[in-house]
């Protein structure tokens, strides 16, 4: 990273072209590169795999791998940054970010972004065990390759199959956890996995323009609207009995289920307003009221995850 | 690639050590080197000290995990 910089008309004497100035940014700016929006909903979805995981764990072996998660899926957001800081600077949600607006160079993004992905997966491996840092390398691995620099460019499926890297954080704490795979924490990702199209689609809906501007083949720019409200429809009447799942399985109580039902219930309405409503104002509104409710209903269904796992160890 | 400037700058106005001259002593309007701004300097600053701090706190998490990873009989109990 560079912490000099020199003056513009040096440059000119010497014939050099302008290059970002480096230098300028300040720890806050960092923390942006670690999308800590996207790194609490990590957290919180990893803490539930961790606490809902069969075996016992010592507090400070547990709270190294939430540490190490969190800074992977932080690195991994850091590199998706680095990557897309092009599409970064057409879209107005996202232009403030670090790189488009020049605190933080593209060189620097990508040092940091490499730097903490390979400290957190070999710290993982070392201090947790070698299954949960090797599925950790695997989503940043999914999440800059598969979805950053290949899927998101080049297919309205785009945050469909990349929505895997942002749903497997409860399995590598559960694998930190207990050193395996089990078929709760496969239900967990899966939950997040198809949360997820309905989610960010109707987002999609209201930001079109900006997808259409920077050139991203999102559902709505590449299908139009009503397509994308199908879809929606759609994969919430999939996401909803698959959230219930867990009940029926026994792997989770009357609580739980009853707590999925509801929101479940107010999910599949908001999907259905959306899907009616098509035009003017209203459908906006519909789409932006869908968005916030989708995360309301992920985080009440894995607060009750937590919150009978919990009870259930007292 | 800033620091490359920097030392071109430095060699094509003379002010090396190894040209006998003190490195303040650049022709007037020339820059001797890089100057940081105040603010430069600050936000350098602000870094350092967040570096120092995520290092100190690695090196207390690496010594509470190995301590806990040995587990209390072994640290307790060893022979002095």
């Amino acid at each position: 990273m560079s912490d000099v910089s020199v003056g513009m008309t040096e440059k000119q004497a010497l014939g050099l072209a302008p290059e970002a100035p480096g230098g300028l940014a300040t720890p806050r700016d960092y923390i942006a590169l670690l999308k800590p929006r996207v790194m609490s909903l990590v957290i919180f979805t990893a803490l539930v795999g961790l606490v809902r995981a069969p075996d016992h764990v010592h507090p400070v072996i547990a709270f190294t791998a939430i540490l190490c998660i969190a800074v992977g899926a932080g690195a991994a957001g850091a590199l998706n940054m680095w990557w897309d800081a092009d599409i970064d600077r057409v879209m107005t949600r996202t232009q403030s970010r670090p790189i488009p607006s020049g605190r933080v160079t593209p060189q620097e993004a990508l040092a940091f972004g490499l730097t903490l992905s390979a400290f957190s997966v070999v710290v993982l491996g070392l201090l947790v065990n070698v299954l949960a840092g090797a599925l950790l390398a695997f989503t940043i691995f999914f999440y800059v390759v598969v979805y950053t620099m290949w899927l998101k460019r080049s297919t309205p499926q785009n945050i469909v199959i990349g929505g895997l890297s942002g749903a497997l954080p409860p399995m590598v704490a559960w694998a930190a956890a207990s050193g395996s795979i089990s078929l709760e924490s496969v239900i967990l990702v899966a939950i997040i996995f198809f949360w997820t199209p309905p989610h960010f689609w109707a987002l999609s809906l209201y930001r079109a323009d900006d997808y259409a501007r920077a050139g991203v083949p999102m559902l709505p720019v590449t299908a139009g609207p009503d397509e994308t409200r199908r879809q929606i429809l759609l994969y919430t009447l999939f996401l909803v009995p698959l959230a219930m799942s867990p009940t029926f399985l026994g792997e989770a109580g009357l609580v739980y289920g009853a707590v999925s039902g509801v929101m479940g219930l107010g999910m599949l309405m908001a999907a259905i307003k959306v899907y009616r409503l098509r035009t003017g104002e209203e459908a906006t509104k519909a789409a932006k009221k869908m968005f916030g409710f989708s995360i309301l209903y992920l985080f009440l269904l894995f607060a009750t995850l937590l919150a009978e796992a919990l009870i259930g160890r007292i | 690639m800033a620091q490359d400037v920097h030392d071109t700058v430095r060699k094509d106005t003379g002010t090396d050590a190894g040209a006998g001259k003190a490195p303040h002593a650049a022709p007037p309007g020339v820059t001797d080197g890089v100057v940081l701004t105040p603010e430069q300097v600050r936000r350098r600053r602000a870094r350092s000290v967040a570096i120092a701090s995520v290092l100190g706190f690695l090196v207390l998490l690496f010594y509470v995990v190995t301590i806990v990873k040995l587990g209390p009989g072994v640290v307790l109990n060893r022979p002095l």
